[in-house]
């Protein structure tokens, strides 16, 4: 599991990569945190899961946790590119109501 | 007809092996990569569970089944763990007793919906068992009709 951050304009980019499961999140979890909290300045996270091979409910706590801390910096989350498989669950679960898919 | 066992440890980097040892076992019924998905999710899942919620991270055993019969996946995952007090009420959707662990709750339902089948036996203090089945093609015949 690879975490990647990139700023454009006003927008925090962060790209997930690998599988995304209990084993993985811990790093994922430190890395996105870490992101955000050097993004003063912007206003909302774009999550990319264009590279999420695999994803269970482990990541949907995932997103949830991260999109309440984007909340406290008063950020706006969005998702972006997940594969078919990431998508069904992410709908299932309903997370799009809270960061909607661009 | 066949059959395997394995027993692991409950670590989560063993959640990989499970469930890609799950996908491998079930490549002789010719699954779509849909349905190895949902499979591997499925199993994801209940192994997840037996780790963060059975063993609450000390160290125990988990004991994975799997039987293939005719275009039917049976698949049984169990631990020696904590168990669960009230299984109804553990099975609604968004229902956690880790939400502080950022845990969402949707683990069962995950399991549900993506599997033809799905139960689960647990007693508390005791251990739980979660049985599914996964029937492939089901979508080629239905869409068939
Ligand atoms: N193997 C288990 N041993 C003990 N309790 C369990 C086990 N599996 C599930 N539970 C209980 O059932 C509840 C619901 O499980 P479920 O997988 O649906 O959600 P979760 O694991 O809490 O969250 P998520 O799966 O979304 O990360 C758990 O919070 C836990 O209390
Ligand atoms: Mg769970």
């Amino acid at each position: 599991m690879r975490t990647q951050s990139a700023r454009m304009g006003d927008s925090l980019y962060i790209y997930l990569t690998g599988e995304l499961d209990e084993c993985t999140v811990s790093r994922a979890r430190e890395e996105a945190d870490n992101a955000i909290d050097r993004s003063t300045g912007c206003s909302r996270a774009i999550f990319n899961l264009a590279g999420v091979r695999f994803m269970d409910s482990t990541g949907i706590g995932f997103l949830i946790g991260r999109y309440k801390k984007l909340q406290r910096y008063g950020m706006r989350m969005y998702l972006e590119n997940p594969n078919p498989d990431a998508d069904k669950i992410l709908s299932l679960s309903g997370v799009y109501s809270l960061m909607p898919k661009l | 007809m066949n059959e395997m066992y394995l027993k692991f440890l409950s670590r989560s980097e063993n959640e990989i092996f499970a469930r890609n040892v799950v996908a491998a076992f079930a490549l002789p019924l010719n699954p779509t990569l849909d349905e190895l998905s949902d499979v591997k999710t499925a199993v994801s899942e209940a192994v997840t569970n037996c780790i963060v919620h059975g063993y609450r991270g000390s160290e125990g055993w988990i004991l994975l089944k799997c039987k293939t019969e005719g275009d039917f996946l049976h698949i049984e995952i169990s631990d020696d763990g904590r168990g669960i007090e009230d299984v109804e009420q553990a099975l609604t959707p968004f229902y956690t007793t880790l939400p502080d662990e950022e845990r969402s709750g949707m683990g069962f339902t995950i399991m549900q919906t993506f599997m033809t089948a799905f139960s689960v036996q647990s007693e508390a203090g005791k251990g739980t068992k979660v049985r599914m089945s996964k029937q492939f093609g089901a979508k080629a015949t239905e869409d068939a009709r």
